[in-house]
């Protein structure tokens, strides 16, 4: 390697260094300052900004949804298996809302009550025929009968 | 020096290496492969396309939304890896100045910024339905939307430069600096808590998906690989015939051609 291109590799290297520790340095830090979401554990112990608009995700309780006949208006509990907030919607939902489904829903606490504008439903990375879905669900329900 | 008397030997792959590095050699071999990989992607790329959009059964909670991700996933893959390869280059011309790897690098960005926006407008479309909006600022979507403005940097620094070879340099400056936005738009869905899904396919480890809808997936994926390739050398090529256009080779070819027109 002649000394010219060795300078030039030093240079290329000594600054890709410096541009990968400078975007590790701003990723750690917006890790711990940007939340997308909050759960509603740390909802109900205060970390997301009281008053102000914020993201709440978890899933919707299962035989939870209440749908008002004469409107859009939609009741849920969003939990995370530890604590649980009961939601309010008014408006058309995603395909992929349902019982036990992840969702994200955008809105304000008023009392003790979440008044969501957006739900936006979390959809998680596993993909498979109907056929065996319902074959996994069968055998989970055998295995639990068995156990009990 | 005794150290330099071994320069001379070469061994073979070295030898082709620096062949391919020649303008012309490159120009009539890609010429070669060119016809063989756009054929290839043709047909696999037909094949993964009839595999998802008929063969493949539905999904148990999204119906036939999903078939989406046969266009979405493999060009997602695509803006990162040609990415990498565009980098890659930039890393060579930056050190070594070698002409065809400053080609290669622009010669893919524009491939690169396409399969970057079919990703966003396919991920668009299919969100609104199953997520319930077009757009939300989450990691993923932001640094992939990132990842298009720096291929639109690239092609814009490289187009704002009279002097192509200069230009070539720095947007392969541009291009090398960007790289580091590929770990974060890989691992966004990880680092932070994203409303887009996690991976479903990975190299290591079980793919959570059926390989009944896993194969045309696959299939697609090879199938945008192979046509990458295709339009790279078929740019290539022509960005070598013009950068080069004073020279020798590029004459006989222009006058070979012209005979082949009059007959």
């Amino acid at each position: 390697m002649t000394p010219t291109r060795k300078r030039r590799l030093i240079a290329v290297a000594l600054i890709l260094l410096a541009v990968g520790v400078a975007a590790a340095l701003t990723v750690t830090a917006l890790s711990q300052n940007m939340t997308y979401l909050f759960s509603p554990t740390e909802t109900l112990a205060g970390k997301a900004p009281p008053g102000a608009s914020f993201k709440l995700g978890g899933v919707v309780l299962e035989s939870s949804i209440k749908r008002d006949p004469n409107s859009l208006k939609v009741d849920f509990v969003v939990t995370d298996r530890f604590k649980q907030i009961p939601v309010e919607y008014t408006g058309i939902l995603p395909d992929l809302f349902r019982e036990g489904q992840s969702v994200i829903a955008t809105g304000k606490m008023q009392g003790d009550r979440f008044i969501a504008r957006e739900v936006l439903a979390k959809h998680d990375e596993s993909y498979m025929p109907k056929e065996v879905a319902d074959a996994i669900a069968k055998a989970k329900a055998a295995h639990a009968a068995e156990t009990k | 020096m005794p150290a330099c008397t071994g320069t001379m030997k070469m061994s073979p792959l070295v030898l082709w290496f620096h062949k391919l590095g020649s303008p012309p050699y490159f120009y009539r071999l890609a010429g070669r492969f060119l016809p063989w990989l756009y054929a290839i992607a043709l047909v696999t790329g037909a094949v993964g396309l009839y595999g998802g959009l008929v063969v493949a059964p539905a999904d148990y909670q999204q119906g036939d939304s999903f078939r989406m991700i046969y266009v979405h996933v493999p060009c997602a893959w695509m803006s990162l890896f040609v990415y990498a390869f565009m980098a890659a280059n930039s890393f060579v011309a930056l050190v070594w100045r070698i002409k065809l790897s400053e080609t290669l690098a622009m010669a893919s960005a524009p491939v690169g910024a396409a399969f970057t926006f079919i990703t966003l407008v396919s991920g668009s479309l299919w969100g609104k339905p199953m997520w319930g909006t077009w757009w939300t600022w989450d990691a993923r979507l932001t640094s992939e939307l990132v990842l298009l403005f720096l291929y639109l940097g690239v092609i814009g620094l490289y187009h704002a430069i009279e002097d192509a070879r200069q230009a070539a340099r720095a947007a392969a400056f541009l291009a090398l600096i960007g790289v580091v936005n590929l770990p974060i738009v890989h691992y966004s869905v990880v680092w932070w808590n994203t409303l887009h899904q996690g991976q479903t396919v990975s190299l290591m480890g079980q793919s959570k998906m059926s390989s009944s809808m896993l194969w045309p997936l696959l299939t697609m994926a090879f199938a945008t690989h192979v046509y990458f390739f295709a339009s790279l050398l078929a740019r290539s090529r022509a960005a070598l015939l013009a950068l080069e256009s004073g020279k020798e080779w590029v004459r006989g070819i222009a006058q070979t051609q012209e005979a082949h027109a009059h007959g």
